[in-house]
């Protein structure tokens, strides 16, 4: 059968709300289950987005946070304001989940129009400045959202409704690794590649190097709004602790462990790194009894920053590249495993 | 008008103590371009290890002059000795690969560092905050009208102290012959290896010295602050580091305007609207200044060359 080319792009997606619609009938029910794949969605989005600005690009961003943070608020504050409001004409469910989405929205397009504010100046700075400007940019916008009354200051917001739902979470997943791997092939890919191995022969080359920096600084931003917005959506309570710069750097351990530049590799490391303390904590939990090993869960949140901390250094000495370097899943495996490769195909 | 006088003489006292730090990062700037990320955490090593020789000494508030000189020198040959490992071990085999590979690492090292005294297993502090001894008595230095503006002992010391390692500082890299090693090898490390300089030892030297100034500062933080932890390190550095920019970074009289300059910024925000702006104004002052002079106030942006 032959598909028109015009909607041969829309297969990937008709396939993807297809299964997560399965997913969502078959496990949507189960709510730690919901919970912890909601969390590791939104890990996945803020590592593939990061990618794009700090691995295809070759910038340095550790602010990412901060983007986080304003999508949060932003979608959080909108729903709560149109909480009571119903659209008319539709059922509530369906009422519900469109202002869900418009939220998200909402919640990307302040996060990406902070991210062009702070691009279009900075992005002009080197490597290490741009990183400690970003830096500083989530941490005034923390500063900021815990001195204004509408957010609730240091408490945050709460009662948000509870609308995010695994199929929303795993679609946003699957709507940032496609753009993100369209962009990699793309004339817009390629420059970001260029400007990443050398700014200035790219710029030589005829790049405009701010303005694709600025490009890719706003697409990532967008995308951590939402996975900010997503994340209000599921979380009981949103305060300001959840988006501070420790946040930011475990993105970015994510990030440079996948291998910068590789999106299958930071969808692997923010699974990986998202479950294993919570893998961690739920087996002390069944091994050690209730008393140690109560204590030993606690220990794994403890242990958890100075093991992010030694990885980073640890990655750096021994495979600076990460763990796809920038090529993806697919260029690597075959590789690594010649023989089983061989046997299946 | 007294309320203004003691916003500015709060704010040289904050930037005091920034500038002590901002001369550390300045320095290892200079010589190696890495913005060593660890360097407030070091910091924060130095005022633990401060704190362990008190208490070995049982110094609890006024100590003599010797137990004073014993407290910072015992932190800041400690501080040397763990900068001499972090170069060693996390920095030099990193040197030829891309700059960006060593700032990753140095991120690293301060999260190891920060979170790592923060467990409490072994000597390791644990998170609770501890009280630093008042090693110096602090005394009030000057009093104007009825108490209306205050300065203090410590104040004044550590102002002097600042200045004077300025001055040590600058007369180091330009008058001796390690100053002439350390400005070849920020030029060129590679030629400058050519030419016969130890280029390792001179780096190596360079960040021992650096850590020490990072003790010898942390110290004068814990009199001032005398509560410590182990995440002071983490804003103390970035702050000294936005002095350090503000300044214009790899420059010695810079470090110490800079912190100055962003001392008194901070106070007279803060003193003027509410403490809880604090964290933003360093930062926000750091993105102005970027904006305007992207080489520092007294920073020389060099061309890229091809």
């Amino acid at each position: 059968m032959k598909i028109p080319s015009a909607l041969r792009g829309l297969v990937p997606v008709l396939v993807a709300i297809v299964v997560l619609a399965m997913l969502q009938l078959v496990l949507g029910d189960a709510p730690f289950f919901v919970y912890l794949a909601s969390i590791v969605g939104v890990n996945v989005i803020l590592a593939v987005s990061l990618n794009i600005v700090n691995g295809m690009t070759g910038q340095f961003s550790i602010g990412h946070a901060g983007f986080m943070a304003v999508g949060a608020y932003t979608a959080g504050k909108l729903s709560l304001l149109i909480k009571d409001v119903a659209i008319s004409g539709l059922p509530g469910v369906v009422s519900d989940q469109v202002q869900f989405v418009g939220s998200l929205l909402a919640g990307g397009v302040a996060a990406a129009l902070c991210g062009f504010l702070v691009g279009l100046p900075s992005l002009r700075l080197r490597g290490d400045y741009l990183a400690i400007v970003t830096l500083g940019f989530g941490e005034i916008i923390r500063v900021v959202v815990q001195n204004l009354d509408v957010f609730g200051r240091a408490l945050g917001l709460s009662g948000i409704p509870q609308t995010s739902s695994l199929f929303a979470v795993w679609f946003c997943v699957f709507l940032v690794v496609l753009v993100a791997r369209r962009l990699v092939g793309s004339t817009h890919g390629r420059s970001l590649w260029a400007i990443r191995e050398d700014e200035v022969a790219a710029e030589a080359m005829g790049v405009n190097t701010t303005g694709y920096k600025v490009r890719a600084f706003v697409i990532s931003s967008f995308f951590a709004g939402v996975a900010g917005g997503l994340f209000a959506h599921f979380v009981p309570i949103i305060n300001p602790g959840s988006f501070t710069f420790v946040k930011s750097i475990e993105v970015v351990v994510m990030v440079v462990a996948g291998g910068l530049g590789s999106t299958t590799g930071a969808i692997v490391a923010a699974v990986f790194l998202t479950l294993l303390p919570e893998a961690l904590r739920s087996l002390f939990l069944q091994l050690g009894g209730l008393d140690t090993g109560a204590s030993l869960a606690q220990k794994v949140d403890q242990i958890r920053m100075p093991i992010y901390g030694m990885l980073l250094v640890l990655l750096m000495l021994v495979r600076p590249q990460g763990l796809f370097g920038n090529r993806e899943i697919w260029d690597v495996l075959p590789r690594w495993f010649p023989r089983m490769w061989k046997g299946i195909t | 008008m007294s309320d203004f006088a003691q916003h500015l003489i709060n704010g040289v006292a904050a930037g005091t103590i920034y500038a002590l730090v901002a001369l550390g990062y300045t320095m290892v700037y200079g010589v190696l371009k890495l913005i060593n990320f660890a360097h407030g955490d070091v910091m924060m090593v130095g005022t633990f290890l401060g704190y362990g020789v008190a208490q070995e000494l049982g110094v609890e508030r006024q100590s003599t002059l010797w137990g004073v000189l014993l407290i910072f020198l015992a932190a800041m040959a400690g501080c040397a000795i763990l900068g001499f490992v972090i170069e060693r071990f996390a920095y030099r085999p990193l040197r030829d690969k891309p700059r960006l590979t060593a700032l990753i690492t140095a991120i690293g090292i301060s999260f190891t560092l920060s979170y790592g005294f923060q467990l409490d297993f072994g000597p390791l502090p644990g998170a609770a905050p501890r009280a630093f001894p008042e090693v110096i008595a602090p005394r009030e230095w000057l009093i104007v009208g009825d108490r209306s503006v205050v300065i203090w002992n410590w104040q004044v010391i550590s102002l002097a102290i600042a200045i004077a390692l300025m001055l040590a500082l600058q007369g180091l890299v330009y008058r001796t012959r390690f100053g002439r090693a350390m400005r070849a090898v920020s030029f060129d490390h590679r030629t400058a290896a050519l030419m016969g300089i130890p280029v390792d030892r001179i780096i190596a030297l360079t960040f021992m010295l650096g850590s020490a100034l990072a003790a010898g500062a942390g110290i004068l933080y814990a009199i001032k602050d005398t509560a410590i932890q182990p995440l002071m390190g983490l804003y103390v550095g970035l702050k000294a580091f936005v002095a350090a920019v503000i300044g214009g970074i790899g420059n010695v009289p810079g470090a110490v305007v800079g912190g100055l300059l962003l001392g008194l910024v901070e106070e007279f925000v803060v003193g003027y609207s509410s403490s809880s702006w604090r964290d933003a104004v360093a930062f926000g002052f750091l993105i102005l200044v970027l904006l305007v002079r992207p080489g520092g106030l007294f920073g020389r942006v060099a061309a890229e060359k091809v």
